[in-house]
């Protein structure tokens, strides 16, 4: 009897594709997406850039740059890419901050002016000049590392420094040294001079922990997000709900599906409405429908997680229409893709979760490899959580969405034009 | 425009091919203004698949359809057009007010005019007590009245009816009976397909009999049934099972064994009894024997070897 049973339920299975894809080839493409972010596999760890600005041009703050440099977990850039070819001026501390608020990097190290006087120290901080470390606030991970980091190479890049600190201290506290005892030590502090910057070989997470309070005094300021309640409350907000606004315009395409089997369709489109009006129709519908979604996320998340919704109405209403209709036009787009509602439902499911992992939705997508992240930018959600952290977190312009508007924009009559090829299926026998 | 000199409807030497498989084959025919015609032949004959053409859902291979004059794809065909499909298709979850609200819409009804066609559909189905009722809650004959309904919200002058009886119990037939005779009256041309032949012969002032794809026959129920038998009758035989005629012996006597029945036809009722001696002498068990004057059935059987609900 059992065999029998497992024998019926062995050959549904094997016919019905959509079960056999959620199956075996979402888990298995789950797995191969968390692997690669979070396996710490060597060659895909994810570098961190930061940008360095070098106001004082010391001996001592040029080290500490070219430490940062040589630091393998970092990507260091002091000014920014070249523009058509031509090469662009160093970063200052207020274009860094600008260029950190933008979100093109995650952390900014400013070198202010008289570090090189007294760059570490091991006793009172008063007469030392802090490095600067400008933060975006939502990347809580860079700033961190980082400001180990920068301890780190402190001590790598400047071995002859922290010695002579260290020995002015112990005059200092000791009661003096003798004039042999400091020829000595001028000698061995010439030879760490001498000796090659640091190349960040050592371990980073020990100096960052043995140092954590610092040889190096770091200041750290937020510079995007710093008067935000809830950091994290808007990110997730857009995150997960672009991810159920997928699912549920899957779901209300679906409904053409049923609307073909049962005949419907037919008699509708006997009528004087065309399958393009008919599309059009069902797309403005199923856009209204996740706005309507989004604008229930973003009040929830105002009324209990006082996320900033009434200052950002404009950005708000712009990127959750475009939102919207890209994820309607997608819908729309599977839908006439498969020829059966359990079909859409597997694929759906398939397509939108693996969507959503390598977009952002899930996890934020700084924390990936960087082919990752650009295989992201492939995805509605990352264009879509990209335009609502300008807007929550950046507080940008309505007018600096405009590369998010303008992809999802086009995405969407991409989609549609494609959907409505498909649909020819229903339009004639 | 569609004129009103026009014949509602007109076919000529219609083919539509699915693949390899000829669903119609060369149908030509017209529909006169009120009148009610019928197309008359067993599951997969091609009448759906014609009716289908006829409203724009299946382009046609080669041949031409005219509504009023005008190319069955116009607007203006399809708005003097009204079809009920075979399939219940109305929204289920919508109520039977709201269902005759959207088709008439999607017909560019609005405003008084909408609401007036609403409330005469309504009527027409005997639905407006139940008006408010979700789709889903309502019965089967229901369904099918409003089914019958949205294909005439936007009341055009010819009406194509495709099996709008199937699954339905006798007394939801009758009334849906009612409601096309109620058409009939008003002057409304009706296309209506069947395989049922009482309908046909109910129904239909003309019939065309469909059998894979083409018309093998037409005319009122009378001239096919004269056509194909004159004066004469039906006698349906059953021989026991021990005792049943060779092939060679009702080829003799001109009949045709169906579904275990042997079918002949006689001129005078007399010559029952000289068929019976002949097979008694050969010692072929009867079981029982009627005599009935043909029908469409008799005909098509007559026609095609075959019974309409094979």
């Amino acid at each position: 009897m059992i065999p029998a049973i497992i024998q019926t339920a062995l050959t549904s299975l094997r016919r019905d594709r959509g079960a056999l894809a959620l199956s075996f080839v979402l888990p298995v493409a789950f797995f191969t997406i968390f692997a690669v972010i979070f396996g710490g596999r060597r060659d895909a760890t994810p570098r961190i850039t930061v940008l360095v600005v070098d106001e004082d041009r010391s001996a001592a703050s040029e080290r500490l740059v070219k430490g940062l440099e040589n630091e393998r977990s970092l990507h260091a850039e002091l000014r920014p890419a070249p523009k058509k070819g031509a090469e662009q001026p160093e970063y200052t501390a207020i274009t860094a901050e600008a260029a950190v608020r933008a979100g093109d990097a995650p952390v900014a190290v400013v070198i202010p002016h008289g570090f090189g006087l007294a760059p570490i120290s091991f006793g009172e901080e008063s007469n030392r000049v802090a490095v600067q470390l400008l933060r975006d606030s939502s990347d809580m991970v860079a700033s961190q590392v980082i400001a180990g980091l920068l301890q780190k190479v402190a001590m790598t890049a400047m071995p002859d420094i922290m010695v002579e600190q260290g020995t002015r201290a112990l005059d200092q506290y000791s009661g003096g040294l003798t004039p042999e005892q400091r020829r000595r030590m001028d000698e061995a502090i010439a030879s760490l001079r001498n000796a090659p910057a640091g190349n960040g070989e050592g371990n980073s997470q020990d100096a960052s922990d043995s140092f954590g309070a610092g040889i190096l005094g770091v200041r750290t300021r937020d510079v995007v997000g710093e008067n935000k309640n809830n950091p994290m409350v808007s990110f997730y907000a857009a995150a997960i709900g672009v991810m159920f606004l997928l699912f549920t315009a899957s779901g209300a395409a679906g409904a053409l599906l049923d609307e073909a089997e049962s005949g419907t369709l037919d008699r509708v489109l006997s009528s004087r409405v065309t399958m393009t009006s008919l599309l059009a129709g069902k797309v403005c519908y199923n856009t209204l429908l996740a706005f309507v979604q989004l604008v229930v996320m973003f009040l929830w998340g105002w009324a209990v997680f006082k996320l900033d919704l009434w200052s950002h109405i404009p950005g708000f209403i712009v990127m959750g229409l475009c939102t919207a209709l890209a994820v309607a036009t997608f819908g729309m787009l599977l839908a006439s893709l498969c020829p059966t509602r359990a079909q859409l439902g597997a694929l759906s499911t398939l397509v939108i979760l693996i969507m959503s992992s390598i977009g952002g939705s899930m996890f934020p997508r700084f924390l990936m490899p960087p082919a990752m992240q650009k295989a992201g930018l492939m995805t509605i959600n990352a264009w879509a959580i990209d335009g609502f952290t300008k807007v929550f977190w950046r507080d940008e312009p309505v007018t600096h969405l405009w590369p998010q508007v303008a992809v999802l924009l086009v995405t969407a009559a991409a989609l549609f034009v494609i959907a409505r090829r498909l649909s020819r299926r229903w339009e004639y026998a | 425009m569609p004129t009103h000199n026009h014949m509602p409807l007109r076919i000529e030497a219609l083919v539509k091919r699915f693949g390899g498989v000829t669903a119609v084959d060369g149908i030509s025919l017209e529909v006169k203004a009120g009148e009610s015609f019928g197309l008359l032949g067993p599951n997969g004959a091609g009448k759906s698949t014609l009716i289908r053409s006829i409203v724009g859902r299946v382009r046609p291979n080669s041949g031409r359809i005219l509504v009023y004059g005008e190319p069955a794809e116009s607007p203006s065909a399809r708005a003097a057009l009204g079809w009920v499909p075979q399939e219940l298709a109305v929204y289920p979850r919508l109520t039977s007010r709201e269902n005759l609200a959207a088709f008439g819409r999607y017909h560019g009804l609005a405003g008084n005019e909408l609401q007036q066609a609403i409330a005469w559909c309504l009527e027409w189905a005997a639905l407006a007590d139940r008006a408010d009722e979700v789709v889903n809650r309502l019965s089967g004959g229901m369904k099918r009245r409003l089914n019958m309904a949205a294909g005439l919200i936007h009341r055009p002058r010819t009406v194509l009816m495709d099996e709008p009886t199937v699954g339905v119990d006798p007394q939801s037939r009758l009334r849906i009976f009612e409601m096309i005779e109620g058409l009939r009256r008003e002057g409304m041309a009706v296309i209506y397909t069947t395989h049922y032949m009482e309908e046909a012969e109910r129904l239909c002032d003309r019939i065309a009999i469909v059998d894979h794809g083409r018309i093998i026959a037409l005319g009122t129920s009378d001239e096919l049934i004269h056509s194909a038998f004159g004066s004469r009758r039906e006698v349906a035989v059953r021989f026991a099972d021990s005792g049943e005629p060779g092939a060679a012996w009702m080829e003799q006597h001109g009949g045709r064994r169906v579904n275990g029945m042997a079918h002949f036809t006689v001129e005078q009722p007399a010559e029952i009894a000289t068929l019976l001696q002949g097979a008694a002498r050969q010692g072929f068990e009867v079981l029982d024997v009627t005599l009935h004057r043909p029908n469409l059935e008799s005909v098509f059987l007559h026609l095609t070897g075959r019974e309409l609900r094979e």
